[in-house]
This record gives structure tokens, sequence and C-alpha cells, in this order.
């Protein structure tokens, strides 16, 4: 297969996401247009999800670490995307009817909580794929998506604690979505911490793995258990119960953030195959001695 | 197999009383300690001495589980036991069952430290130890697991209870939430759903690491 198809694919499915997840909403609001092709927003927003899923994962997982070019361009989209969707965010989409402005935080929270866990399902994938399969790529994506996944799980428990202070009146709740970020913040920065421990690559790779997928694993038993034991969040919202003029901002920055996340994955999985590759190559010497 | 294996551990940690003696000490001392956090109040002392016993008990468990691969890591041991024509999994279960029942032990041994210091007795003294059984369980197995990685590499003290503690948050919240309503009474009959959630822990646990343990050890 020619190596330019999987990202013909890829840039198709993310054309599609973006058209029935954020186009025909923009065209309907501003133009009073129906581009949506008779299908319903049930159906739209599953399209668009889908496909936008779909798309970042062959973009990600079709790059062969050489060359950062493709990732610059889909962080590019990202932050474009992060642009439009802040400049509703912030200054078209009307406060909320009850907590006002401060609800605003809502457009990037919102998604950065959905990308932080796709993130991390990303480790959990390749942690999977490398235990089956071997490949360095593996392990070296497992490392970058672990990293943004931290990253954005430090950044969500960061809004949620500005979000909670006006709202219910103190920085942090022990509800259970706030604190099954933070379990999940700290299970995998031990994880990074495991890597820098260990100097041997193969085990580095496997124990990491292991440890990326009892780790995952935990989260659904974290979320139970934290929602018995106590809760004040409120309920997650569908497009049927969030109103039309949020679409915009929050589906724009969910859009880009995943754009982002995909392009940071793959220029850090870049840099920790090249790593890699001096930690595995032989010494000059013994190097020599093979190419005589 | 397995109960060769399980065998070895539990003389081994037998001939090496001293040292479970010392982390009884050390559990006992943090006990102690706990107290003074919150103050010579009798009444929130027993409020909190669920709690109080069980992160004793985990402070506790990252010293026993650190210190049972200490005889595999000298002479590399370990790949000695790993050439026998046997399964790396009697190894881990074997290792891991000893964990338990030693973790198991001293939680029972805490108890009355807990029940002394912090006015927390009970009568039910058959479900407490049952608790304790399945909370440790679920300590013993990913400890098992990690201590296995940790043993291995530079700054293991550190390393272990970082990886480990966010693992056995469910765990740790089922276990004091089921303990404090065996000591403070239980009118509304909630136990049940804890004690589920530490069940489906353990079980989860125990099959899930066993599998992954053969990977871990691979040279």
């Amino acid at each position: 297969m020619p190596r330019r198809y999987p990202y013909g694919i890829a840039a198709a499915l993310l054309a599609i996401a973006l058209y029935f997840g954020l186009a025909t909403t923009l065209v309907d609001q501003y133009l009073h247009a129906d581009i949506s092709l008779g299908l319903s927003v049930a159906a739209r927003t599953l399209i668009s999800v889908f496909s936008g899923l779909t798309g970042g994962v062959i973009w990600l997982t079709a790059d062969d670490l050489k060359s950062p070019r493709r990732a610059n361009a889909i962080i590019l989209t990202g932050v474009v995307l992060i642009a439009i969707g802040t400049w509703f965010g912030l200054f078209v989409a009307p406060p909320e009817q009850f907590m006002g402005d401060v609800q605003r935080i809502m457009y990037v929270h919102v998604p950065t909580a959905w990308n932080a866990l796709l993130a991390l399902t990303v480790a959990f994938a390749c942690a999977v794929f490398y235990l089956f399969k071997g490949d360095w790529k593996w392990d070296a994506r497992m490392e970058a998506s672990i990293e943004v996944g931290v990253l954005l799980s430090f950044l969500l428990c960061c809004q949620g604690a500005i979000w909670a202070k006006p709202t219910w009146g103190v920085w942090w709740d022990w509800d259970p979505r706030l604190t099954t970020t933070a379990v999940l913040l700290f299970a995998f920065l031990g994880i990074l911490a495991l890597r820098k421990f260990v100097d041997d690559p193969v085990k580095r790779a496997i124990w990491s793995s292991v440890a990326t997928i009892i780790a995952y694993v935990d989260v659904p038993i974290v979320y139970f258990s934290v929602k018995w034991w106590n809760s004040l969040h409120q309920l997650q919202s569908n497009p049927n119960t969030v109103s039309k003029p949020f679409w915009i901002p929050l589906r724009a920055n969910a859009f880009g953030i995943l754009f982002v996340m995909v392009g940071f994955i793959m220029l850090r999985a870049r840099i920790a195959s090249l790593r890699l590759e001096t930690e595995m190559a032989p010494p000059p010497v013994f190097a020599e001695a093979e190419a005589v | 197999m397995l109960t060769a294996a399980l065998r070895k551990e539990i003389l081994l940690q037998w001939r090496t009383r001293a040292q479970m003696m010392a982390v009884f000490v050390f559990g006992a001392a943090a006990l102690l300690l706990f107290s003074f956090a919150v103050g010579p109040v009798a009444e929130m002392l027993r409020q909190f001495s669920a709690g109080f016993l069980w992160l004793g008990l985990l402070l506790s468990s990252t010293l026993t589980l650190a210190e049972s691969y200490h005889a595999e890591m000298e002479n590399r041991a370990l790949e000695g036991l790993l050439l026998l024509p046997s399964d790396p999994h009697a190894l881990y279960y074997g290792k891991a069952i000893a964990n338990w029942l030693q973790l198991w032990i001293l939680g029972v041994a805490l108890t009355p430290v807990m029940v002394i210091l912090y006015d927390a007795g009970t009568t039910r003294v058959f479900a407490l130890v049952g608790v304790i059984g399945l909370g440790t369980a679920g300590l013993s197995a990913p400890g098992t697991l990690y201590a296995a990685m940790t043993a291995q590499v530079r700054s293991k003290q550190t390393l272990l209870p970082l990886l480990l503690f966010p693992l056995i948050v469910p765990a740790l919240l089922a276990s004091v939430k089921a303990t404090s309503l065996i000591v403070l009474g239980d009118p509304m009959g909630q136990i049940r759903p804890w004690l589920t959630l530490l069940a489906a822990f353990d079980a989860i646990y125990w099959s899930l690491c066993g599998l992954l343990f053969g990977r871990v050890v691979e040279e």
C-alpha cells in the first residue's frame, strides 16, 4: 500500500467529522441554510464523533515517526479550531442562565476531559499492541500518549478547581469524575517515573506496558467506587440537553484539542523513537567490527 | 508447583520473622502518630479509626512488599527460579498468597492497637477479620507484581508506593468503609455493596496480575 494512502483516508474522515459536527451547525445558525443532507441531530453527532476518532487514530498510527511534517499540519489545524472555539465561547455564545459567564470554562473543560481520557485510552491500546507485537513504535507512542494524557489530566484538575470555586464554593470536591482524574494523574505519573528509573529499554517497554494496562483497568473501578462514596458533580450532558448556541464553541474546541493532542503525541513519539534508536545502537567499536 | 512456591515463601518469612515484627511495630507507631493529627478527642478518633487502621496497614505493606523480592535479587536467584521447568505463574501466586497472608496477619495484629488507642471496639470479630482479609488481598495482588518490577531498579522505596497507592484507591476506599461500618455500626445494611466492590477488585487484579507477571520477569 502506498504510504500516502492512510493519510488520505484519515483526512477525509476528519473532514466528514468537521462537516457534520461543526459546519452544519455553523451554516444553520448564521446562513440559515440546511446542509445536513437530511440527517437527524443524533445521526450527525454519531457520524461526527465516530469519523473524528477514527480519522485521528489513523493519522496518529500511520505516522512512521520519521518527519514532523504531518504532526505540525494537524497541530496547526487544531490551533485554528481552538481559536474559533475560543472566539465563539467568549464573545458569541450567550451567558448561561444560572452560572453566568463562569460557565464559559465549560467550553475548554469538557473537551479537555474527553481528550484526556482518549489520550490514556490510546496509551492503553499502545501497551496492548506492544505486548503482542513487540514493535518499538508502539512503545514510543505509549510514552508519548501517557505524557500528553497526564498533561491533559493536570489541566483538567486545574480547570475543575477554577470552575468549582465560584459554583460550589470550594476548590476541590470529592466528586467521582474529579477524583478519578486525580487518581489517573498520579497513576500515570507513577508510570512515567518508572520509565525514568529503568535503563534497559526492553524491560522499560514491557514493564510500563504492564503498568499501563493495570492502571487503565482501574479507571472504571475508581469511578464507581468514588461515585458510591460521594457525588455532587452535575450530570453529563448530551446534544439534547445542551442548547444550540453552546454547540459551536464546544465542538470546535473538542476537535481542536483532539487535533493538537494527536499532533503532540506524534511529535513526542518521534522524540521517544529517536532516543530509543540511540539507546539500541551498538557501541561504535562493535559497529566498526560489524562493518568489517 | 504452587504449593512448593508457597512453602518456600512461608518458610522464608518464618525465618525472617524479626522483620515482620519490625513492620508491626512500624504500623503500631503509625497508628499512634495518626492520633496526634486529630487531637485527643475520643469521639473523632473513633470516627476515623478505620481510615487510620488502613492507612497504617498500607504504609506497612510497602515495606513488606518491597522486601518480598529480597531473596530473589541476591545472586540472580530469580533467573535460577525462572530456569526451572515450571510456570512463572506459580512463582507469582506463591509470592502473592504469602504476601497476602503476611499482610492479613499484620492487619489482624494491628486491630487491637486500633481498638485500644481509638476506643473502636466491636463484637463482630469474624466480619472484621474477613474484611481485613479481602482488603489485604487487594493490596497484595498488584503489590506483588509491582514489587517484581521495582525490586530490580534504583530507588525502589520511592517507586513502589508511587505506583501502588493510586491503583489501590478503590480497595482502600471499600475497606475503610466496610471496616468503619463494622466498628461504628451498620443500621442501614450498607456493607454489602462495599464487600462486593472489594471482591470484584480482588478477582480482577488476582487474575490480571497473574496473567501479566510472566511478561514482567521474562528475560
